[in-house]
């Protein structure tokens, strides 16, 4: 990367300076202007029960944007999780046809999601073998096996309590998904800022040598992160599978791209070693408006893919250039 | 020399391809009849089109994500402009093809060049893109066989000596492309700036405008290769050739190519590629449904990461570990 010389300032930046500054603060802004453009745009957007509709076009994206921003920070990345959540669907749906119940679902998913993790970590860690490479190995391995179970057939017939997980609603419009993910995105804020292990993952991603060196045990932290990445996939395909009542080989095809643009937006490092998880949160939510709002004005889904890999692409792009024309 | 020849990757691989033909011809031995695997071949051309000029890019230490949207946007592109204009001889829509095919591979280089962003993150922000262009210019039709012209169809049906037009571009391409890496600068500059980025400035190399190159011959090679596609298959819609660069990546990793650069050749490309077309034409020989074929792939993709990375692993002492597989 360019070499940039840093001068030090005359002052110090003040810490509300600092705040208002950030990405973070910047995404506020952005959400609000959508969000305003939105209101005006379709006379359908205000209403409590289309805003709650909207947090499904993005809640189980998001989750798994969580796990994935750790690992981005930590200098890795996991393209497979798409995948996983096919897999694990895939499993869930094989599972029903031999009667298992929903808690049984549950552990099922969950579990396919963390020995899809744990493959992916071992190749990483213990292979010692480059992430992007693996992961899109992993991409259409896992999903591979997808197509290998269904071929062009559905999995159909999920108990009638498993809907719970993606069609309730805890109170009012706020559903099940919503609260779920609220509830994950503390725990990673936690876990990313709070604690040791997270300022591990930082340090990672900094220098992994100089990680080592300083007793953190890299592989290990690496692993866990494939795991927990494994383990929202799961999550993510639970909630899924239960909203849409039926698993397809194709299911969630596609979003790992939607996932890592939402963690790029949301001003984590692609190279690693710097982000925030309120930074994903946020931009989980700017993306789900964008989208939300586009589907209110009838514009069709391929075409919101072209707005979303043009954000993928100027969100990195602006503060370079922005960089590089002040000098 | 000799004995380096035979350890050679090329070699191994080009002895496990044998070996592969020779356990289907145990069983099926109409499968190895010079006139299917001619078959074979030409199938497996745009494959190996496309694998060259992926090849060069990971050898710069880049990745081409976008390959098969350029292929599906270029084959649109040129379908349209057949229906528009039947007149249009075929050297002309070659020119176009390949001109825009570079253009779009260029729009990668620039932004990987001059803005220093991660050039997986570019090619997968692009291939949304040029995706979502589809649709926009075709509005979402399919150009069907009836409606292209017949000389259009007519060139890569073609025989020469036997071969289909098709399997000479693809022999042509590797005899040339053999040439521009062994003997052009530009071809040495592809292997130092992958090699060792930091040596390869030093002795004068641009390494950003070499990668620049690098995405605009695997842009080219997506755009010629684009025209060949609808002219054999004689349609075009918007998920044409979907999922195909996952192949062409297995392609160059199975081929030997290492995924962190500076290692590669046209001739592993070639054979990684001739490796998966072989498995796909016998899968249905051979009676395995072709859903098979994405779980091989992914296989396929992490045991030969696996192999490159044993084989390519640094001899001398290791006074510590490695903690850095950097992306």
């Amino acid at each position: 990367m360019t070499d940039r010389t840093r001068f030090i300032p005359d002052r110090l930046q003040s810490p509300l300076e600092r705040h208002l500054k950030s990405w973070e603060s910047l995404l506020i802004l952005v959400a609000v202007a959508v969000f305003i453009a939105n209101s005006f745009a379709s006379p359908y957007f205000l209403n409590a029960w289309n805003l709650s509709d909207a947090t499904f076009n993005f809640t189980e994206k998001a989750m798994i944007a969580l796990a994935m921003a750790l690992l981005i920070i930590s200098g890795e990345i996991d393209l497979s999780v798409a995948s996983i959540i096919a897999l694990a669907s895939t499993a869930m749906g094989a599972a029903v046809q031999f009667g298992v119940d929903t808690p049984g679902l549950v552990l099922i998913g969950l579990g396919v999601g963390l020995i899809c993790g744990a493959f992916n970590g071992f190749l990483v860690t213990v292979m010692g073998l480059p992430s992007i490479v693996v992961t899109i190995g992993t991409m259409s391995l896992f999903r591979g096996i997808s197509y290998i179970m269904l071929g062009d057939q559905a999995y159909r017939g999920y108990p009638p309590d498993f809907a719970f997980f993606g069609q309730g609603y805890v109170f009012w419009v706020i559903s099940f998904e919503f609260v779920l993910f609220a509830i994950l995105a503390v725990i990673h804020a936690i876990l990313l800022h709070k604690t040791n292990f997270g300022r591990a993952v930082y340090a990672i991603g900094n220098n992994p040598t100089g990680a080592l060196f300083s007793g953190i045990r890299v592989a290990r932290v690496k692993f866990i992160l494939f795991l927990l990445a494994g383990l929202m996939a799961g999550i993510a395909a639970i909630c899924l599978t239960s909203r849409l009542g039926s698993t397809r080989p194709s299911i969630a095809f596609g979003w790992e791209l939607e996932i890592v643009t939402m963690v790029v937006l949301g001003g984590v490092s692609i190279l690693g070693g710097s982000g925030s998880i309120l930074g994903v949160v946020i931009a989980a939510f700017v993306m789900g408006l964008v989208t939300f709002g586009l589907g209110l004005l009838n514009v069709p889904g391929i075409v919101m893919s072209i707005v979303i890999g043009a954000l993928l692409i100027s969100v990195i792009a602006l503060p370079r250039l922005w960089q590089t024309w002040r000098g | 020399m000799l004995k380096r020849l035979l350890m050679s990757r090329e070699a191994l691989l080009a002895g496990a391809i044998l070996l592969l033909l020779a356990v289907i011809s145990t069983r099926f031995p109409a499968f190895v009849t010079p006139q299917n695997l001619g078959n074979v071949f030409n199938d497996t051309s745009p494959l190996i089109l496309l694998a060259i000029g992926q090849m060069i890019v990971i050898l710069t230490k880049c990745i081409d994500l976008s390959v098969a949207a350029n292929l599906a946007l270029t084959g649109m592109f040129v379908a349209m402009l057949n229906v528009a204009m039947p007149g249009l001889p075929v050297p002309i829509i070659i020119t176009i093809a390949i001109s825009l095919g570079a253009v779009l591979g260029m729009v990668n280089g620039i932004l990987v060049w001059k803005l220093a962003i991660p050039p997986i993150v570019v090619t997968l922000g692009t291939m949304t893109i040029f995706r979502g262009l589809i649709f926009v210019i075709s509005d979402g039709k399919w150009v069907n066989s009836h409606e292209i012209g017949d000389g259009f169809k007519a060139f890569t049906r073609a025989t020469f000596l036997g071969l289909p037009t098709m399997s000479w571009i693809a022999i042509l391409a590797v005899l040339l492309f053999s040439i521009v890496m062994a003997r052009t600068t530009l071809g040495r500059a592809f292997h130092a700036a992958g090699g060792n980025p930091h040596a390869a400035t030093y002795a004068g190399i641009d390494v950003g405008r070499t990668q620049f190159w690098a995405f605009t011959i695997s842009g080219a090679l997506a755009g010629l290769t684009g025209y060949l596609w609808v002219s054999r298959y004689a349609v075009a819609y918007v998920d044409l050739a979907g999922g195909f660069e996952l192949d062409v990546v297995a392609a160059c990793v199975i081929g030997g190519v290492a995924i962190m650069g500076g290692i590669g050749t046209v001739m592993g490309a070639m054979l990684g590629a001739l490796f998966l077309g072989v498995i796909k034409n016998a899968l249905p020989v051979v009676d395995i449904s072709p859903f098979w074929q994405l779980a091989i792939s992914g296989g396929a993709i992490i045991i030969a990461v696996a192999l490159n990375a044993q084989a390519n692993r640094e001899k001398g002492r290791i006074i510590l570990k490695r903690a850095e597989h950097a992306t």
